[in-house]
């Protein structure tokens, strides 16, 4: 329909176009330099380029423990969801599951039940259960958030599978033990490294569960991000900020990858 | 036959059970014992026991009972946690002003006596010969209430346990809860009105054009909420880039107030939400086939008539989703409003917050989030019908 547009509305088109990619992406590109700035001030301009943020990063103990921290809780939460959420996308698959779809909904439930809800409720259970301030806890309590993320990438590529596949193998005499491993395992595989992808990225931006349920020494990197934006604005947070990025990035392109070498795999040439 | 179909539904069930268990015991269960929280009152019955069971069998006639002064008494003995006990006078003075002073002196005269020995209340304060302070005690009582949910809309119940209004000056959830509403209606209404017409013109474009649109939409998407809100954080401050952007082309003189207000919350929350709109409402136009716009032109639609009969229907579906998305997730936002937010833009997550953390008063803060929990998980039920609905199914 771009044949017979008037140029007036084109012209429109292009300028809001810009516009709204300009807003869109502005923000994220602005806090880069930022993290090679010398100065003491998270602001422009930039007086000359240094990487003591950095250092900063990594030789002050809150920020190194915090990004270790991270580092260890994000992977816990990724190996309980992922385990957790991929078991449950095979189960969900069968026709003779009762009430799949709405125990699919309740199993979706943590991607909207508001973070702060969830916390106040995390805080007073995990109060008696002595899991408060613990590492466990907190594992746990990403967890519950990452799940849904892996239950969706899961069953999507469960979807797309063609199940003769399956059908062929078990007429062929293999037990379904077999069959799990050597073919519905190895074609949802892409799918499960998806999830555990959007898990860990989960797990690295959240916020609100650990105020409430972490203690001082689960400090995770954002939690140390969201302290220091209100408490004193280092610029130690654009420098955080810049590795957050090209971390999101690099695993952008990860999940794109296996995206494409899923669909190479569904359709054979 | 039968076997094998009962065979697969126990292996269904037994593959889906360890996550189902695991999501009871920390997702369910914390959700239900906020809810619990949020009817239960146990602050002066868990200080004074023997008192609250024999309140119970009181009928609230007639005198006070020397039974109860004994058991007043003997609880006020034990030894008990000051912050628990000063928990519980509190507790029972927003019953009936005058027990902060009352519990003190008595405790005080309760301890300060020998074991066992038997003390006149009504002597240590001729109070206690008032029916109406121990029924105020009695009203304290129960351990489940309605006191928390009321207050969470700023109701209480008066002396008669009638409910009643607040006093304006004591409360200010209604506010919040309107002002929570508000900032998630402008967001809302924001990103439908920027976010509708670019899923048009992505959907329409073609080649580097459309990726570059995505890619601008898909990027936030996958940038961390933190490192957006931090980014906003630096742009919206006073010696900010926009603020010096305006300033240098002489626009401005002072710089614009645009953080720690309205104005740059529902600046920061459209960013961040933009992406929920568009993507639903992009999605939904790729599938409308590519020649239907040039049938309704030669049907001899005129092209507004042809957007508007044709393009627009087909859009709805996906900005009705797209707004209930961002609606539902904006209702709950805690962490922008709290970074680039004055004290008159926190919403109800931070006022839930504050009750949990910084008070500890579980009941208001679970009177409060079991609010957001239903309003939240209406919406989601919505939201999920409404995409599968026949119109969303069959684009």
């Amino acid at each position: 329909m771009s044949g017979q547009t008037s140029p007036i509305l084109r012209i429109a088109q292009i300028v809001f176009g810009v516009a709204v990619v300009f807003f869109l992406l502005a923000p994220i590109v602005a806090i880069l330099p930022l993290a090679f700035n010398s100065s003491v001030f998270l602001n422009y301009p930039i007086e000359s380029f240094s990487s003591r943020w950095f250092g900063e990063l990594q030789s002050n103990d809150m920020w190194r423990r915090s990004i270790v921290n991270s580092l260890i809780i994000g992977s816990g939460a990724t190996i309980v969801a992922t385990v957790l959420g991929t078991l449950a996308a095979l189960g969900l698959r069968s026709s003779q599951l009762p009430f799949a779809s709405a125990i699919r909904t309740t199993f979706l439930m943590p991607m909207v039940v508001p973070a702060v809800v969830l916390g106040v409720g995390m805080q007073m259970l995990y109060g008696r259960l002595g899991l408060a301030n613990s590492y466990l806890g907190v594992v746990v309590a990403h967890a519950v958030l990452c799940i849904p993320f892996v239950l969706v990438s899961v069953s999507g590529s469960l979807n797309a599978m063609d199940p003769w596949l399956e059908r062929a193998a078990s007429s062929l005499g293999a037990s379904p033990t077999r069959v799990f491993r050597r073919i519905t395992m190895p074609i949802i595989m892409p799918g499960i490294l998806t999830g555990a992808v959007f898990a860990f990225a989960t797990s690295l931006d959240e916020v609100v569960l650990t105020l409430f349920v972490a203690g001082p020494n689960q400090r995770t990197l954002a939690r140390q991000m969201f302290a220091s934006i209100r408490e004193n604005i280092s610029p130690a947070v654009a420098a955080a900020a810049f590795l957050m990025i090209v971390g999101t990035l690099c695993i952008a392109g990860l999940v794109g990858f296996l995206r494409w070498r899923s669909q190479k795999a569904l359709k054979p040439a | 036959m039968m076997s094998s179909a009962m065979r697969a539904r126990l292996r269904a069930l037994g593959l889906i059970m360890p996550l189902m268990a695991f999501l009871l015991v920390f997702f369910v269960w914390p959700l239900a014992t906020m809810m619990v929280a949020s009817v239960t009152d146990g602050t002066v019955r868990g200080v004074l026991p023997q008192t609250a069971t024999v309140l119970a069998k009181w009928d609230g006639e007639g005198p006070p009972t020397p039974e109860m002064a004994a058991s007043l008494v003997t609880d006020l003995r034990m030894p008990v946690d000051s912050l628990a006990f000063g928990d519980a006078v509190r507790r029972l003075n927003s019953e009936l002003s005058g027990f902060r002073s009352l519990m003190s002196r008595t405790a005080s005269a309760a301890k300060g006596a020998g074991e066992g020995q038997a003390l006149d209340l009504v002597a240590i304060d001729p109070r206690w010969g008032d029916a109406k302070y121990w029924l105020a005690m009695k009203r304290a009582m129960p351990l489940y209430t309605d006191r928390y949910l009321l207050a969470a809309v700023d109701l209480e119940r008066d002396a008669s346990g009638n409910v009643a209004g607040l006093d304006a000056n004591t409360s200010a959830n209604r506010q919040i809860m309107l002002r929570t509403f508000l900032i998630a209606a402008s967001v809302t209404l924001l990103c439908a009105a920027i976010g509708l017409p670019y899923a048009l013109i992505a959907a329409a474009s073609k080649g580097w054009v459309r990726a570059i649109l995505l890619i601008a939409v898909l990027l936030p998407l996958w940038t961390s909420l933190l490192v957006r809100t931090a980014a906003w954080f630096i742009l919206l401050q006073n010696e900010g880039l926009i603020n010096d952007a305006l300033k240098t082309i002489g626009l401005i003189s002072e710089p614009l107030p645009l953080i720690f207000n309205r104005t740059g919350v529902i600046i920061a929350m459209t960013h961040v939400l933009l992406p929920f709109m568009v993507l639903p409402i992009y999605s939904g136009l790729l599938t409308i086939p590519a020649n239907l716009m040039p049938a309704a032109a030669s049907l001899g639609a005129s092209r507004i008539k042809a957007f508007r009969h044709v393009l627009l229907p087909l859009a709805f579906p996906g900005l009705m989703s797209g707004s209930l998305l961002v609606f539902m997730v904006a209702l709950g936002y805690y962490i922008t409003p709290a970074l680039v937010g004055g004290a008159n833009d926190q919403m109800i997550s931070s006022v839930i917050a504050f009750f949990a953390t910084g008070t500890a008063n579980w009941g208001m803060a679970g009177a409060l989030g079991l609010i957001l929990l239903v309003v939240t998980t209406v919406l989601y039920l919505v939201y999920g019908r409404l995409s599968r609905s026949p119109t969303m199914v069959a684009t």
